[in-house]
């Protein structure tokens, strides 16, 4: 019976449905309509090379920069003026501030007229593995300590403790609000309904946009720091909290009801008990997130092992760089397993609690009182040995892998890189601006091209025209090899349970690092240049693109590929006509995805040589007179994101529809 | 005895303009799907009257989708009716404010649900303690009692034991005892083993006649399956499209159905196993010769079938040294016949 009917209903869904092969010659007639454009774009490139393309010089400024720079100087004047800074926000700015540095002074900084923090490393490590102990058991507890002893030894105990200051303080303001905002918008369709777009909106910004408006606001400095960590990491608490609080089966609650509970007694009995495993999850990606942020915020003067590295990074000190991105991971495996190991069931017997309370008291008290239990002793050291190791590699590997490293890296330049950007940054930027209206008419129809007018019409009032388009074509050829990747190893994982067990666990692994940390290997195997920067893009935003694509794969019904395979199809067949095109939906998101990571890049790219926006926003930190500048430069990024996002969501839906 | 619970012209319409709808006779007067199509509302609950009577198992009986979970979850407001009374041993439940409606709830009915709703965080000590940790019973009588009717639906040894260890009958076992362990006057039942195997419901239906017969409650049973409610249901009542059909006991339903509905719905039973002699007795004939056994007319006729068929003169039907018919081979075999 089965047997017969499969092949019955394969053959439609084997070779590709009406709909396609009657529009056939739409899509003809388009793609010859989109050869002409770039044919005259070609021409019009030859013609008129390097005329009109608006570039502005490192140094150089428009007005519109220098009024942004003005209005810098002006609120920084009026700042102790103002009743709106009085009142508002030089109020928060202390409450932040006075927050942070009272938890750097238990574990961070020399604090209280004393030479070394309250809780010195020993009391820290203790800490940190008796509240493994209790909310993740023996073996995580066990990590947790070894992961804190490990940091001292490189010689950064001291920076490991800003960094993991400023990251507690900003977790804990997250959940302050997070989880009762999440809490609200899980129980009135209202505030979700409000709560939502905003989150989005948030999440989607890249990450150093908001940076120097912020500090336009609470100066440069932890608050700043604390506000932009807290902007990136809430959203992800209050989504999943409110997701978690809406996902409680209706019945439980109205079982509870039937039985009388009042709603408060339902909240903290039932929904919030039914829902802790995945609050807690919410608590991880919140946690994993202020650690990447905290890390990035060293661009705007957050203390800690990000601004370790971004100096290596500026002096090219590959060693140092790999000594302190090697910290950030090695913390931020430690946060990730705990928090994640929390989600368990878990009751520690009543002796190793009490054990463990006791021991640690003794570590803290010590760790108190004698200098060898505060200061983590220098002479144990292994981070030197690291940092020269790690340049000792970079340099073998520049002198003896050249053709290998180099070639991939000429080649992609060569061949992806320079053609794009030379047609898109040397040509008139009418023309231009002219082909990408036009395709976005081809890709999506009126709203798509009115969207990208307006874009480019920006664009061209923020006065880095051309910096944006060089921006444009490094992020295009990222996108284009995340997708790459993407296909090829989505279609493998998607294909091999085997192929998804040993890969996803790396992807995850790769999702919770803080950018900074991939700059690093990149820079030590291809300098400072676009190519790395486009490089770093990609590695960060594979990992999303290859699960959505691989998930995708997976979701196609396997009914329909027995059915292809039934009749004959090769894998490449199955592949091609039924898996990736059933998969649509998940390709589209995939690069709609790629880009926006590969966008939230470009600023990091900045600091190891992609030039153009991302140099702007980071020279725009640092340069005083720069600052309108790297403003401007930062909504550009946001403008091209805003641009792209739409047209791939445009396209998406004519192409799935 | 005054009825314990007493519905009067019950109405609940979702949707937006719920209150016009039932401001308007005639749009009342609509059908379900008509009033759809003219206002978008949906009336789940049309005019529904019935009394339940201490003690009683009254079952509610009805296709998918003709209302009868909203019609329970109206009685205890859990869904908030839209016009009607609703009489609680003499109070109207309608009137009550939160507080009261809480306290009624806490000690005066519970419910059992169709997916048992169980906390899948708790033990099952702890479900079952949960109406009473909300009262705040001191957490020793809590045990103490959540024991008793774990006891009672047959669950010892397992009150340390988490919902998803158990199987769904064992797990409706904690959602009956939960709705035990407040000591209701009423309980509710909202198709309550449908989620079930056929032979675990089976168990779990003799479990509550059972528990009918030692704790003495009255109980409201919702169910779509009618051989559940002809086993269960002191008297049945049936909905159709949100309104009462029929309300009467199952030989009543069986041998005098109100519609073609009702009658399409029973034509499947073993009538032999429902109706009584005083369905199918008739009147004397001259020729009957009278003095053969006697049976009293709520005598099942399965029952009977032995003793008429090896009598060799009809059966006498008398209550109380009254006769009212008479039973012979032939009404015997029709019915049986019938079934075949
Ligand atoms: N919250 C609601 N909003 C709108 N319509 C509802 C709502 N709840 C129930 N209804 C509608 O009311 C009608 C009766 O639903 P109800 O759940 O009471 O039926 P039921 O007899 O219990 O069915 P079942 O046997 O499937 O449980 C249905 O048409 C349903 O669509
Ligand atoms: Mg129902």
């Amino acid at each position: 019976m089965v047997a017969v009917a499969e092949p019955q209903q394969a053959p439609p869904q084997v070779s590709q449905p009406g709909p396609q092969q009657g529009s056939r010659p739409i899509y003809r007639s388009k793609a010859l309509i989109a050869g002409g454009i770039v044919l005259a774009w070609l021409v019009l490139w030859l013609v008129f090379r390097n005329v009109g393309t608006l570039s502005l010089d490192a140094s150089a400024l428009t007005p519109l920069h220098r009024w942004i720079n003005s209005v810098n100087d002006a609120v920084g004047a009026s700042r102790n003026s103002n009743p709106l800074f009085l009142y508002f926000f030089n109020e928060i700015r202390f409450v932040i501030d006075e927050f942070v540095t009272f938890v750097q002074a238990l574990i961070a900084q020399p604090s209280f007229g004393r030479p070394v923090p309250v809780i010195g490393w020993l009391g820290v490590v203790a800490i940190a593995g008796f509240v493994s102990l209790v909310v993740a058991g023996w073996r995580v507890a066990l990590l947790a300590v070894a992961g804190f002893v490990f940091l001292g030894l490189q010689g950064l105990w001291q920076e490991s403790m800003d960094t993991l200051s400023l990251t507690l303080a900003a977790v804990v303001i997250s959940l302050l609000f997070g989880i009762p905002l999440g809490v609200w918008a899980g129980l009135s369709d209202r505030a979700h309904r409000v709560i939502t777009p905003v989150l989005d909106f948030m999440q989607t910004m890249p990450t150093f946009v908001y940076l120097a408006p912020l500090t336009l606001f609470f100066l440069i400095g932890p608050a700043s720091a604390t506000i932009a960590t807290l902007i990136y990491a809430a959203p992800p608490a209050i989504r999943i909290t409110a997701h978690a609080i809406r996902s409680v089966p209706h019945n439980t609650v109205e079982a509870s009801e039937s039985l009388g509970a009042t709603w408060q007694q339902t909240l903290v009995k039932v929904l919030l008990p039914s829902a802790r495993k995945t609050i807690v999850l919410g608590i991880n990606q919140t946690i994993m997130a202020a650690l990447s942020m905290v890390t990035i915020a060293a661009l705007i003067d957050a203390p800690g092992l990000g601004k370790t590295v971004v100096k290596a990074l500026q002096t090219l000190d590959v060693g140092t760089a790999f000594n302190a991105g090697l910290a950030i991971v090695v913390l931020a495996i430690v946060l990730d397993r705990v928090t994640t190991a929390a989600t368990e069931r878990r009751k520690l017997p009543r002796w190793a609690m009490f054990g463990g309370l006791g021991v640690t008291g003794v570590a803290v008290y010590l760790s108190y009182t004698y200098l060898w239990a505060a200061e983590f002793q220098s002479d144990v050291e292994i981070g030197s040995s690291i940092r020269q190791g790690a340049t000792a590699v970079t340099e073998w590997v520049q002198d003896s892998l050249p053709v290998i490293t180099g070639g991939f890296k000429d080649f992609v330049t060569l061949a992806l890189i320079n053609p794009l950007q030379a047609l898109l940054a040397e040509s008139p930027w009418f023309v231009v601006a002219l082909v990408i209206v036009a395709f976005s008419f081809l890709i999506g129809g009126l709203r798509p091209a009115v969207v990208s007018a307006v874009c480019l019409g920006l664009l061209v009032a923020t006065g880095l025209w051309q910096d944006s388009m060089i921006t444009l074509a490094s992020t295009l050829v990222a996108t284009i090899l995340v997708m790459v990747l993407g296909v090829v190893v989505g279609v493998w994982m998607g294909r091999s349970r085997r192929a998804d067990r040993v890969i996803r666990p790396v992807l995850d692994a790769g999702q919770v690092m803080p950018a900074f940390v991939y700059l690093v290997p990149f820079l030590a195997l291809f300098s400072a240049s676009r190519f790395t920067a486009i490089i770093a893009a990609v590695v960060f935003a594979a990992p999303v693109a290859i699960k959505i694509i691989a998930d995708g794969v997976r979701a196609v019904s396997p009914a329909t590929v027995e059915a292809a395979t039934a009749l004959g199809s090769s894998s490449w067949q199955t592949i091609v006509k039924v898996q990736l095109p059933m998969a649509r939906r998940a390709l589209t998101l995939a690069a709609n995805q790629g880009l926006i990571y590969v966008l939230s890049m470009v600023v990091v790219g900045g600091l190891v040589g992609a030039g153009a926006l991302g140099y702007d926003v980071v020279a725009g930190f640092s340069q005083g007179q720069l600052y309108g500048k790297g403003l401007a430069a930062g909504v550009a990024i946001v403008v091209l994101g805003v641009m792209l996002d739409r047209l791939t969501q445009a396209a998406a839906k004519r192409w799935t529809n | 005895m005054d009825p314990v619970i007493s519905v009067g012209n019950l109405w609940k319409v979702f949707g937006s303009n719920a209150s016009q709808v039932v401001a308007s006779d005639e749009l009342k007067s609509l059908s379900r799907q008509e009033l759809m199509d003219r206002t978008g509302a949906v009336a789940a609950v049309r005019g529904v009257d019935f009394d339940v009577a201490p003690g009683e198992m009254f079952v509610v009986m009805g296709l998918s989708g003709s209302g009868k979970s909203t019609l329970v979850r109206c009685l205890t407001r859990l869904v908030e009716p839209t016009a009607g009374t609703i009489m609680f041993e003499g109070e109207d439940i309608l009137e009550a404010d939160a507080k009261r409606l809480r306290d009624l709830r806490r000690n005066k009915f519970s419910m059992v649900f169709q997916h048992f709703g169980l906390l899948p965080h708790r033990t099952v000590a702890d479900n079952v303690g949960y109406g009473l940790e909300i009262r705040g019973v001191p957490r020793a009588k809590r045990g103490e009692r959540s024991q008793e009717v774990i006891d009672l639906v047959g669950l010892t040894g397992y009150e340390k034991s988490y919902p998803d260890q158990l199987s769904g009958g064992m797990q409706q076992r904690v959602g009956l005892a939960r709705a035990l362990a407040g000591d209701p006057d009423v309980l509710f039942f909202d198709e309550p083993f449908s989620a079930l195997d056929p032979l675990i419901r089976r168990d779990m239906q003799s479990e509550v006649i059972r528990l009918h017969r030692e704790v003495g409650k009255t109980m409201v049973f919702i169910t779509h399956d009618l051989s559940e409610a002809l086993k269960l249901g002191d008297r049945i009542l049936i909905m159709r499209d949100g309104q009462v059909v029929q309300v009467g006991t199952g030989d009543e339903l069986v041998g005098a159905p109100a519609d073609d509905y009702v009658r399409d719905f029973v034509k499947d039973v073993p009538r032999s196993h429902v109706l009584t002699l005083k369905w199918i007795m008739r009147p004397p004939r001259p020729e009957d010769e009278l003095d053969g056994p006697e049976l009293p007319p709520e005598t099942v006729v399965r029952e009977a079938v032995r003793s008429v068929l090896s009598a060799d003169k009809p059966v006498k039907v008398v209550r109380d040294g009254e006769l009212l018919g008479v039973v012979a081979d032939e009404e015997i075999l029709g019915v049986v016949a019938g079934e075949a």
